[in-house]
């Protein structure tokens, strides 16, 4: 993310404490978060060994499974993990609000607010994706049947790691990620993935510098990692005896409940500072001001909940395996779309984030110097106010002649770039023509149009998109693609799918 | 003159080598441009524990779960003569396979063999069926490869050699890691790639030394075996390993030139930890990090998941822009140092000649920054807070 | 093999493609050809749609870029005058004066455009419309079209003729992820990556001559960047020559470097290693200085067409990997008197040729390589623009770099590998390259 944020880790080496690389938060933090902590067992496709679990941070539930390969135990933990996510969300389908479709005065309602679950890290992220795709195809009649609860959780967490791919949703969010787009700290991206270490640098304890809170969180005893992978010398020397214990002790009632007890405490150790940690990352950043557009991309998520909560009260499939053709380039068209909106968004909410345009010359800012407000281009009734006026910055242009720009602080307009000439001392002037968000008549109103001596910024990220064009219907998925992709149907296949 | 294994020796000192194996070959591919790794692997130092003594314990570990589990998936593969594999090699890979028959090249004549035995034993078997124009293929369980790598013999035990599909050899890996939905971690597939890459290449040179067969009787397909989705059921996956292969021998040949390292290196140099005949290291540590100093090292981050001198290293790289990432080290302008980039973002110090364009950048960086923050960029830096500023003034 | 016999050779496998083309039937419904760096390619999609169209079948010709597009209709129009060719545009084309010439129809709707036995259009704007169905569509730089653009416009028609260069540089996008890594229909690969994964009885045929890349280019650009599908040159040893009419006087090393590149098609200038920023102000002023130097003494360009022409300054590109690096080139070239000289990245200079071509290597004053660096797509585009001589301008320290660069790139399940690798590839050319270095002084 180049050369802003590489100073402002040199910088955070020097002073010893992570740098701001944001003066705004990008992303939505919700008040009532439910924070996801998982622990995995070794050498597994994903084995859940335990996990804390709520949205009251005094109050987590902890959930340990004390036999991690055996599939009845499995699913109980999958059972148990459902009801409290269900719960949950349930929070969120007792309010709705209504908001204007288009410009015609009609309105469609969708939830008020929207549920948001954080989690440590990427692994956190992978496990909530394997977890959702270990059990939403299974079934609660049957010969296999689970908890009617598995496969609704199954669908959800497959659904909210899906979210998670759009840089634009908050909906599931990985701390470690969340932080590292706000602050740079005095180490690697590579290390930033450790969260305690991470949060270390951001806020260290009392008395100590960055290095050494990012120092101290490296060590297992310390810090425990915050998952989902367990620190392989607990698993020896620990992890390994407790469980054995508490498979040793089945039919013994007393020792059965005394080897669940230590293996509960023991997992507890290994879990509760990272539970503790997401918290503390949540409120770091809530600690920030929200950007201008933070709101609006929650309004996203709050609209793609309200139907994918429909999708699922119709009795909607789950997930197939693999997206299909025409699935997946939907997909990436979304994704592509997401993708420059946010770039362009940050730009625009975030001075610091609009330095970085501005290094690469891809932006720049300075004084308007000379302005023609009252231009008007073509003759006839195809006359056009077309304003030019000149800016004056230090700032690198390195746009060409042509480009078409945007400032921050007049979204609705258009500037392109009509030239950029250096006029001595490093200063650079571009002059630029003005059309759109200026009323419709030959005169701008007063404050539309940038006046002389006003301080401007101009951008070549824009928060729109280029329609693609259209995508076939799936059955119309043509040969060059292998064709109609065949539909999903449930198999028993899918519900007998072994979990061992 | 001492020769180069004579000399290897000396900079290892007493202990025995470390054996190399196909991941530490591999491994000899992921960062080739460190000095300190090429000579401490070429002389077969036990890294963890010359770093554990210079008081940087590497964080490497394995949790027996993961071993267990691996050996589990193994065995269930193995298991009758290789059945599970052998349908998998028939259904999901659609080889032709004729009827098949299973050796194991481990035990044989009634008890378990030395190496040498086995590799004497595995060039016989697998020369024979390279020679012979027999339809019937063969499982080749735990062969014994050889390898020539730095001068020194190496012993390879790729998981199996399976014969005559497709009138080839194909080497098949069991991994534990699951392939879901048909995608796997892209890295652990990466490193299974190249240590299979080092078990052809060893073949090949098998086939070569023997004269049974031309070397390309290997094929450069290997055959990746991986637990289903979230199950224990194999699935199979035919990987291509010459891109593997090229990289290998390049790498492979360069270790060659190990000499021209050698040179530069005094030659009293020693890793040695002087370990008492209780085998407690009694080597002064200090001692023992200015030993090690003295070969250069090319530290990045990446070293932290995959060499277990990654925390010496890192100390030794601290104040060092490279320490925070190859990227960052190269947005600096490839400024070395972190206090020569801020003195000159900040203008408080002349760039050289060769630093004039990086100071440009930096100084424009720092003025935007300045210019975007709400309190301007932050306190100045305090002095003396930085350790060894006064040693690196010099480099302003 | 003379160039008349290069060109009957060259000939007959344009003939394969059209015989190729007619044999196409019931579920037979592509063809594909890979087309090596000036091997004619725009020549066989001009031929193959007048033919197809002659025979009365209308053709959807897919272009990427306007220019493209302007190109291909302008081509269209003067084989076959008597054709109806249409020009399917957005909005905003303003039609460039050539295609105006070519008495083509432009129109920004199909309606306008329905007696037309040859459409052309971008694939942006073909994906944009929503009916008409052609028999025959001709997909022009399919391998730089993204496979989720041919989903787009599949539907509009029955059979097609994909061409393109593979060795040039992928289709891209601002996503990175591995979701569809491995599937037969990632919309993130290319057009006939897709194809052909779905489709593996397709045809693919080679074009098997260069007319662009002389006979001291033709076998390295091919063995570095083309392993499966060699090509040869289409001129032999000494048919292309370049000589520079004044003699050198005081730029030593410049001089001996043009000298070089004049005598054997190829040269490295060689600066002192180091570790630079990207617009590496000693390199790019170099790339300038060659390009001025070329034109000072007179640089004169004989090949088979011509007999002697002079080099002149837009017949020469310096080719850079980043656009910063292009606007630097630029700026020092307006410096050194020689602002016509055209400089621009891999990217824009895809498909375009010149007598003589600057290199600033992509990984030049770095330390470490980076997968975009060392892509073999931006490499081969930058060494196969020249119809006469390329020099390529680095730090010294490339195969240092390369011998370093740890691989450990991930590697994913059902994905072909990809050849060349771009480590390779970049190995070969400084392999090449060692032979014909130049120190600057």
């Amino acid at each position: 993310m180049s050369t802003m944020t590489a100073l402002a880790r040199a910088l955070a080496v020097e002073q010893g404490v992570a740098q701001p690389i944001a003066t705004v938060r990008h992303v939505h933090i919700s008040d009532r978060p439910l924070v996801f902590v998982p622990l995995a067992l070794a050498g597994e496709a994903n084995a859940p060994l335990a996990a804390m679990v709520g949205d009251d941070r005094s109050d987590p539930h902890l959930l340990v499974v004390a036999q991690p390969r055996n599939r009845d135990q499995r699913f109980a933990f999958a059972a148990e993990l459902a009801r409290i996510f269900v719960l949950y969300l349930e929070l969120f389908f007792g309010a709705e609000e209504t908001v204007p479709v288009g410009r015609g005065g009609e309105q469609r309602t969708r939830y008020a607010d929207a549920p948001q679950l954080l989690v440590p890290n990427q692994g956190g992220i992978e496990f909530v994706a394997l977890l959702g795709r270990s059990t939403r195809f299974r079934r609660a009649e049957g010969e296999w049947a689970v908890d009617p609860a598995v496969p609704v959780l199954g669908q959800w967490l497959s659904w909210l790691a899906g979210r998670a791919e759009n840089p634009a949703s908050s909906m599931l969010l990985a701390m470690t990620g969340a932080l590292a787009r706000h602050w740079a700290s005095g180490q690697s991206a590579v290390e930033d993935q450790n969260l305690a270490a991470l949060a270390g640098w951001i806020d260290p304890p009392e008395g100590m510098t960055g290095q050494q809170a990012a120092a101290a969180a490296e060590d297992p005893l310390t810090w425990p990692p915050a998952g989902p992978a367990t620190d392989p010398t607990f698993d020896n020397e620990v992890l390994a005896r407790l469980i054995e214990n508490a498979a040793r002790a089945e039919g013994d009632e007393r020792a059965e409940r005394r080897a669940l007890r230590a293996l509960t405490e023991a997992l507890r150790g290994q879990i509760e500072p990272a539970w503790r940690l997401v918290w503390k990352s949540a409120d770091l950043l809530r600690a920030l001001p929200p950007g201008e557009h933070v709101a609006r991309r929650w309004d996203d998520d709050k609209d793609a909940f309200s139907l994918y909560a429909a999708y699922l009260r119709e009795g909607g499939a789950p997930q197939p395996r693999r997206d299909s053709a025409v699935t997946a380039a939907r997909r990436l068209a979304w994704l592509e779309r997401e993708t420059v909106r946010y770039a362009a968004q940050r730009a625009h909410d975030d001075p610091l984030v609009m330095a970085e345009q501005r290094l690469a010359g891809e932006a720049f800012a300075g004084q308007v110097i000379a302005a023609e407000p009252g231009r008007v281009v073509g003759s006839g009734r195809g006359r056009k106010l077309r304003p030019l006026i000149t800016v004056a910055t230090t700032d690198p242009v390195a746009i060409e002649e042509g480009t078409r720009l945007v400032s921050p602080s007049r979204p609705g307009q258009n500037a392109v770039l009509v030239s950029a000439a250096p006029a001595g001392e490093g200063l650079t002037e571009a002059v630029l023509e003005l059309s759109g968000g200026m009323g419709y008549g030959l005169i701008a109103p007063t404050g539309t149009i940038p006046e002389v001596g006003e301080q401007v910024c101009f951008a070549t990220l824009a928060d729109d998109w280029q329609p693609h064009g259209e995508l076939p219907l799936p059955e119309d998925t043509p040969w060059t693609h292998g064709g109609p992709p065949v539909p999903y149907q449930p198999a028993d296949e899918d519900v007998t799918e072994a979990w061992s | 003159m001492h020769t180069t294994e004579a000399r290897l020796d000396r900079i290892r000192g007493f202990a025995p080598p470390r054996p190399h194996n196909a991941r530490t070959i591999a491994a000899l591919t992921s960062n080739p441009g460190c000095a300190r790794r090429a000579i401490m692997d070429a002389a077969g130092v036990d890294k963890a524990r010359v770093a554990a003594h210079a008081g940087f314990r590497a964080p490497f570990g394995q949790s027996q779960f993961a071993i267990t589990r691996g050996n589990a998936f193994e065995a269930q593969v193995k298991a009758d003569g290789c059945a599970e594999l052998l349908r998998l090699l028939r259904e999901q890979l659609h080889l032709p396979i004729p009827e098949v028959s299973y050796d194991d090249l481990e035990y044989f004549g009634g008890e378990r063999r030395s190496h040498e035995a086995r590799h004497a034993r595995t060039r016989a078997l697998l020369g024979r069926a390279a020679a012979s124009g027999d339809d019937a293929g063969t499982m080749f369980d735990h062969p014994m490869l050889t390898l020539e790598v730095g001068g020194r013999r190496v012993y390879l035990e790729p998981d199996l050699i399976a014969f005559r599909l497709r009138d080839r050899f194909h080497v098949v890996e069991i991994k534990s890691f699951a392939v879901i939905d048909g995608q796997a971690d892209g890295g652990k597939v990466a490193a299974a790639v190249i240590q299979s890459a080092v078990y052809v290449l060893a073949l090949r040179q098998l086939m070569e030394a023997t004269a049974a067969a031309p070397p390309d009787i290997v094929a450069d397909e290997v055959i990746l075996v991986c637990p289903e989705n979230f199950s224990n059921r194999p699935v199979a996956a035919l990987l291509d390993v010459r891109k593997e292969l090229t990289v290998l021998q390049r790498q492979l040949a360069r270790l060659e030139r190990i000499e021209d390292l050698l040179d530069t290196l005094p030659a009293d140099l020693t890793f040695d930890l002087e370990a008492d005949e209780a085998g407690v290291p009694r080597r002064p540590p200090g001692e023992l990090a200015e030993a090690i100093r003295v070969v250069p090292a090319r530290y990045a981050p990446e070293c932290l998941s995959s060499c277990e001198m990654c925390f010496f290293c890192r100390d030794e790289a601290q104040g060092e822009t490279g320490a925070l990432g190859r990227d960052v080290r190269d947005d600096l302008g490839c400024v070395e140092y972190v206090p020569t980039a801020l003195a000159l973002a900040r203008g408080e110090a002349e760039p050289s000649p060769e630093q004039a364009e990086a100071a440009a950048v930096l100084r424009l960086a720092c003025r935007l920054r300045s210019e975007s923050l709400p309190g301007g960029e932050g306190p100045p830096p305090a002095a003396g807070r930085w350790p060894g500023e006064e040693a690196l003034g010099e480099a302003v | 093999m003379t160039v008349t016999e290069m060109a009957a050779h060259a000939a007959r496998a344009e003939q394969e493609v059209l015989a190729a083309l007619d044999r196409l039937a019931g579920d037979d419904r592509a063809v594909v050809v890979d087309s090596p760096p000036g091997a004619g390619k725009t020549t066989l999609v001009v031929r193959a749609a007048v033919t197809i169209a002659a025979a009365g079948e209308p053709v959807m010709v897919v272009a990427q870029t306007n220019e493209q597009v302007d190109d291909l209709v302008c081509r269209i129009a003067e084989a076959a005058p008597s054709l109806a060719v249409g020009r399917l545009s957005a909005a905003d084309y303003v039609t460039s004066p050539r295609v105006g010439l070519a008495g083509a129809l432009v129109a920004t709707g199909l309606d306008d455009l329905r007696s037309c036995a040859v459409t052309v259009a971008t694939a942006a704007k073909w994906a944009l419309t929503r009916d008409g169905s052609w028999p025959w569509a001709i997909v022009d730089e399919a391998y730089q079209m993204r496979s989720d653009m041919l989903l787009r416009i599949a539907g509009r028609f029955e059979r097609a003729l994909f061409v393109g260069d593979p060795g040039q540089l992928d289709p891209f996008s601002v996503v990175e992820t591995q979701r569809w890594t491995g599937l037969t229909w990632d919309p993130m690969v290319s057009a006939v990556e897709v194809l052909l994964r779905n489709n593996p009885s397709v045809q693919v045929l080679r074009l098997p001559v260069s007319w662009r890349l002389p006979a001291t280019a033709a076998p390295v650009v091919a063995e570095a960047f083309y392993p499966f599908g060699g090509f040869s040159s289409g001129t032999g040893p000494g048919e292309r020559s370049l000589s520079l009419r004044t003699r050198g006087l005081g730029a030593r090393a410049l001089d001996e470097c043009v000298e070089l590149a004049a005598s054997a098609g190829w040269a490295l200038y060689e600066l002192p290693p180091r570790q630079t920023v990207r617009t590496d102000a000693e390199a790019v002023a170099a790339c300038a200085a060659l390009a001025a130097r070329l034109l000072q003494r007179g640089c004169e360009a004989a090949s088979e067409v011509s007999p002697g022409a002079p080099v002149t300054a837009s017949r020469i590109a310096i080719g850079t990997a980043h656009r910063d690096q292009a606007r630097a080139v630029r700026k020092a070239l307006a410096g050194a008197g020689a602002p016509e000289v055209v400089a621009d990245t891999a990217n824009r200079l895809q498909g375009r040729e010149f007598d003589v071509t600057i290199v600033l290597h992509p990984l030049s004053g770095r330390r470490d390589a980076t997968a975009f660096h060392l892509e073999s797509g931006r490499l081969c585009v930058l060494t196969s623009r020249h119809r006469h001589a390329c020099i390529v301008v680095a730090r010294a320290g490339i195969p240092e770099l390369l011998d370093a660069h740890p691989a450990v790139e991930p590697v994913h399940l059902n994905v072909p590998a990809k050849f060349p690798d771009g480590w390779a590839a970049n190995q070969a050319i400084m392999a090449h390259l060692a032979d014909h270095k130049v120190r600057a002084s």
